[in-house]
């Protein structure tokens, strides 16, 4: 992996984001929107904000960072620089990782934002420290990334890659813990539920825990990471069928 | 025109999409210095054989070897000049943010760029964003990627089409220069016209290559006056 060709690539990806100002303001602030929204909807109902708005602050950023990602290597492929590109001395690994960055950069400025948003602004109190939640966001901001990178080498159109997220992170929304409490699940979906990154978010987030259980759930956070980035560097193909 | 090495051998290359097959044991050799013109209806092949030569296409069959190295090798990379069909550039990026991308992956000095942009005549739009150019404009912009670190062998999938006639006569007189100091230049391309100014034609149709010679013997074997007859005559023969 050569560093100077992955950094070309990440300023590369940032460059035409600064050709685009309406998706940098959407990236950065549909999630701090979104939670300001649920603060505001919760005003009257303040310990209700204070156990929602935190979980969903390992939500949102997901979902808003997957999208924007895979859209965006999709339309690498479609245009056909994704091929020009292998015929130039660019590995798939480099591709990835000038990837993962450009929008792992984006992913720290968002979730800086709207954790710094929410303790202030939006008066969330929470029992856990703001440094944590904004690891959470950071996370799943990386994760979102990784997820759309992979599953964009699978996705033969944008509107494909699109209906992607009601497959992938729906059922994970639906079991993360937030409509039911992950220890209240059936047992065999609560096996699944312990395993997926989202619910990983959502138990780092969780207050009164022991230091060992949230290096646990980043643990399973970050392992989530590499590996939907390793798996999208072993699913692009540089021939065409 | 002194003839230099063989950098291009293909040899009985058959390549096949969605169950058919598109390209059926093609074989030709190409040398250093030649300026050759890849002509041939829509839907012919010529893309999906540039594609083969470059290594970004799986091959069913057959042998493609470049400067000496199966296609698609790792150290060919940056060793042929490609610029694919419809423009495969950036357009939210403007036309110095392309190139100095694809220079930098190249490992190439930034003058490099500057270089290109005045082959292609777009110095003055290097920082228009390619999305407000013309098609036109975009096919140079694309063209100029190709041109970055003067590679061994040019590969151009119709690089004139949607040019006014000066800027083709610039575009063709650029590629025999090319070609005189020692590169090897594929061209495909659907005018027949533009045919004349290469020392050497090959048509595909349907996947098979009807002819490989000089555009001369072209219109003596058809007995046609215009490229374009001879072409469908040839046509004609073989169907
Ligand atoms: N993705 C694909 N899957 C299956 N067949 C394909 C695919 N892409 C192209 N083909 C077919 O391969 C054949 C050759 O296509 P190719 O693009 O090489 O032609 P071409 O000579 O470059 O045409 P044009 O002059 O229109 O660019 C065509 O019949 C085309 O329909
Ligand atoms: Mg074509």
């Amino acid at each position: 992996m050569n560093l100077r060709r992955v950094l070309l690539t990440t300023r590369r990806i940032l460059q035409q984001l600064r050709h685009d100002p309406r998706t940098i303001g959407l990236l950065l602030l549909v999630p701090s929107a979104l939670i300001g929204l649920l603060a505001w909807t919760l005003s009257r109902r303040p310990s209700s904000f204070a156990s929602i708005g935190p979980q969903l602050l390992g939500v949102f950023p997901l979902i808003v960072m997957f999208l924007v990602t895979s859209v965006i290597t999709l339309r690498e492929r479609t245009v056909g620089t994704l091929e020009r590109l292998f015929t130039l001395p660019l590995t798939k690994g480099e591709f990835i990782a000038g990837y993962a960055f450009a929008f792992g950069l984006l992913a720290v400025v968002q979730s800086m934002l709207v954790a710094t948003l929410s303790y202030t602004w939006f008066g969330l109190s929470h029992q856990g420290i703001p440094w944590r939640i904004g690891l959470v966001a950071l996370c799943a901001g990386l994760l979102g990334t990784a997820l759309g990178l992979a599953l964009s080498a699978v996705a033969h159109s944008e509107f494909q890659a699109v209906q992607f997220m009601p497959a992938f992170i729906l059922p994970q929304l639906l079991l993360c813990g937030l409509f039911v409490p992950v220890g209240q699940l059936p047992a065999a979906l609560r096996l699944i539920a312990d395993v997926l990154p989202m619910t990983a978010a959502i138990h780092a987030i969780a207050p009164w825990q022991s230091t060992a259980f949230y290096t646990g759930q980043f643990a399973i956070m970050v392992a989530y990471i590499l590996g939907a980035l390793a798996a999208g560097a072993a699913t692009i193909r540089r021939k065409t069928k | 025109m002194k003839r230099g090495k063989i950098t291009v051998d293909v040899a009985e290359l058959r390549v096949v999409r969605e169950g058919s097959e598109i390209l059926h044991s093609l074989s030709f050799r190409a040398s250093e210095g030649e300026l050759i013109g890849l002509l041939g209806p829509s839907g012919s092949g010529k893309s999906t054989l540039m594609r083969s030569l470059l290594g970004v296409q799986v091959i069913a069959g057959g042998a493609l070897q470049i400067l000496t190295k199966p296609a698609g090798a790792r150290s060919l990379r940056g060793k042929l000049g490609y610029m694919a069909q419809g423009s495969a550039v950036y357009l939210d990026l403007s036309v110095e943010e392309n190139l100095h991308y694809f220079a930098g992956v190249l490992n190439e000095p930034r003058e490099e760029v500057a270089r290109v942009l005045e082959v292609v005549s777009l110095t003055s739009f290097a920082r228009r964003v390619v999305s407000s150019l013309s098609g036109g404009e975009r096919t140079r912009v694309s063209l100029a990627t190709a041109l970055l670190g003067s590679p061994p062998i040019l590969i151009l999938d119709e690089p004139t089409v949607g040019l006014d006639p000066i800027l083709r006569r610039d575009l063709w007189d650029t590629f025999k220069k090319l070609a005189e100091s020692g590169t090897t230049v594929l061209v495909s391309s659907h005018v027949m016209d533009e045919a004349a100014r290469c020392e050497r034609l090959l048509l595909l149709r349907d996947g098979h290559l009807l002819f490989d010679d000089s555009p001369t013997n072209l219109l003596a074997a058809s007995k046609s006056s215009s490229y374009d007859d001879a072409f469908e005559r040839l046509i004609e023969q073989h169907s």
